[in-house]
């Protein structure tokens, strides 16, 4: 058993989320979001919707890092290609929806890419690889400076909500929206054949070939999924900032995404909730103690500190995450 | 011309520092078969302790001399209490591990230090020589060709000459074998991260005062570029480190200097995925490949 690999615990994981209807998991989701958003103050409910924004992301991280075995520095790159899409068009066009799916488009070509090269490249190569797209990708902004103004970014031209709901509601409901879709196509994906195929290639892939799967075919597929996710969570995000600049999207974005699947525990979908909840509750809780220390250096820098201790005790001591500890799935919207 | 020969040894100079940082990756890829993605953080982290005492001291020199000590101590530090426990049965594991040791180093630098740059003096000026009218080399080039040439000649001459060298290389060829003779295969895996990370502490200094200064993140495109130099020379290889370095370094050069500054993180990306996919071990490979 390999700590990125859950290998002995998927049968189990398996049998219980098909116990799991999936539809009636998003359907309960939306429900505890919907009510979550008239409960909450504003602030709170601004923070759910980047949970929701972060879900997109870490639920396809972590089937292609946890179900594929592959691993990408890249996503936080990806999330950027989403945004600045939707940046692009909106200011242009101002029509979301489409502007969501241009947006979910570019990046899983994008991501297409990336995956041709990544299905040919093992361990700290792929790593590499991925790693320097997420550390270039940023500074193409510097380079068309004309189309992405360089440093300072893009404003995202938005249509206000319908009158009937705040701001920070209609967010959460959008972010929400397309985090139970995601989910909801993911577990309907990785259940069926193609997930067979993903845990195939992972634990063998001598193995896999013999059997008829192929493997390069798997690698790519699962990476365009999860580039596809990431898209859609780059321009939700978006969305939510009404604004994009590369400062959003540094190389630790992309670590910060690695560390929440890691710690939520790899290829389980509750695990990427886990992981998404952490992402915005660390920031805030560092932020608060720094605060109260009165210090702007430690706001920022504890949070990375955390994760990072916490990424290497979790790797070091529970490689199985925090969703091995028996955490029911229907958990949703904290 | 002349513009091309001034590029041509800027070019060497960079190329120099980033065979020096691909020979600290080397090194620890060949002691533990683990790529050290904490290597850039680590040699900043070095950095700033390095020019707190010359500040302190008033002395560059009494910095540098830490700077390399402090990455002796880290590297060991980071193979003793981390590296040490680490599942290697999946090469990706020890990978996840040297990134949560990124994220802590920069977030402990960022705490003590901040998150602005920092100026980073050079011991030399970095002022071009003329020669025959033709700006060519600075002092501190030539300070950077002579402190990595000094590494890359005692580093042969450590593992080629010496009984420890020879011990190291056993234990990372054939640990079980080496255990059996007595070789201590812990200590030599210690101190291959002690040196790798000197080496690379060694090669920060000297690149940090020539981009924008100390920042927890000055060494990110760095770490890039020597990645990138030492898959070109197939990660196994020091020769081929050192020559992929001068190659990355050359490269990045002319691209800066006759496409503009702005270009060159992509062409690294770009010479990065050419390699991979078309020599993954590297220019100078001559073993099959290994796929860990």
């Amino acid at each position: 058993m390999t700590a990125l690999q859950d290998r002995t615990r998927t049968r189990a994981a398996h049998k219980a989320q098909a116990r799991l209807n999936p539809y009636l998991v998003i359907a309960a989701g939306a429900v505890v979001v919907v009510a979550l958003t008239y409960m909450l103050p504003p602030f709170r409910t601004y923070q759910l919707a980047t949970v929701g924004a972060y879900l997109c992301v870490t639920a396809g991280l972590t089937v292609l890092t946890g179900l594929n075995g592959q691993l990408s520095l890249g996503h936080g790159a990806l999330m950027a290609t989403g945004a600045y899409t939707l940046a692009l068009w909106q200011n242009k066009f101002n029509l979301l929806l489409p502007g969501i799916l241009v947006a979910i488009v570019v990046t899983t070509a994008v991501g297409a890419v990336i995956g041709l090269a990544a299905a040919r490249l093992r361990g700290p190569y792929l790593a590499g690889l991925t790693l320097a797209v997420a550390v270039v990708v940023p500074s193409i902004t510097s380079t068309f400076d004309e189309t992405f103004n360089s440093d300072q970014g893009l404003s995202v031209i938005l249509n206000p909500p319908p009158d009937s709901m705040t701001v920070e509601q209609w967010q959460a409901w959008v972010c929400w929206g397309g985090a139970l879709l995601t989910v909801l196509a993911l577990a309907l994906l990785t259940r069926g054949r193609f997930g067979r195929d993903m845990r195939a290639v992972r634990d063998d892939e001598t193995a896999a070939r013999l059997a008829g799967v192929s493997v390069a075919r798997t690698q790519v597929l699962a990476f365009v999924v999860s580039a596809a996710c990431a898209g859609l969570a780059g321009a939700l995000f978006a969305v939510i900032a009404q604004s994009v600049s590369p400062g959003a999207f540094p190389l630790t974005l992309s670590l910060f995404l690695l560390m929440a699947i890691v710690i939520g525990g790899l290829g389980r979908l509750s695990g990427a909730l886990i992981g998404a909840v952490l992402l915005v509750a660390l920031p805030a809780v560092a932020h608060e103690i720094g605060e109260a220390a009165g210090s702007q250096r430690l706001e920022g820098n504890l949070a990375l500190t955390f994760f990072g201790v916490v990424l290497v005790v979790v790797m070091l001591a529970a490689p199985g995450g925090l969703a091995s500890l028996r955490i029911p799935f229907k958990k949703k919207g904290h | 011309m002349d513009r091309f020969l001034f590029l041509t040894f800027d070019g060497l100079s960079r190329g120099a520092v980033y065979a020096a940082f691909a020979l600290a990756l080397v090194l620890i890829w060949r002691a533990a078969r683990i790529v050290n993605f904490a290597q850039g953080a680590m040699a900043v982290a070095t950095a700033y302790v390095a020019y707190s005492v010359a500040d302190a001291t008033g002395s560059y020199w009494i910095g540098f001399l830490v700077a390399v000590v402090a990455g002796l101590l880290l590297g060991a530090g980071v193979e003793r209490v981390v590296m040490r426990f680490v599942d290697h049965s999946s090469p990706l594991n020890g990978v996840v591990v040297a990134l949560g040791l990124v994220l802590i180093i920069q977030g402990v630098l960022g705490m003590i230090y901040g998150n602005e740059f920092r100026p980073a003096a050079a011991p030399f000026s970095r002022d071009a020589f003329e020669i025959g009218g033709v700006a060519l080399l600075s002092r501190y080039d030539l300070f950077v060709f002579g402190a990595v040439g000094a590494v890359v000649v005692l580093l042969t001459l450590l593992f080629t000459r010496t009984p420890t060298g020879l011990r190291m290389r056993a234990a990372a060829f054939a640990p079980d074998v080496s255990r059996l003779l007595g070789v201590p295969v812990g200590g030599m895996l210690t101190l291959g991260w002690a040196l790798a990370a000197a080496v690379g502490s060694l090669a920060g200094m000297l690149v940090i005062p020539t981009e924008l200064g100390l920042h927890p993140t000055a060494m990110d495109i760095v770490f890039i570029s020597a990645f990138t130099a030492a898959v070109l020379g197939g990660l196994d290889s020091p020769i081929g480190a050192v020559l992929g370095g001068l190659i990355v370094g050359l490269l990045l050069s002319y691209i800066s200097g006759y496409l503009g500054a702005t270009v060159a993180p992509m062409a690294v990306l770009a010479l990065l995925v050419v390699v991979l996919l078309s020599r993954p071990d590297g220019l100078f490979a001559r073993s099959k490949a290994r796929t860990a």
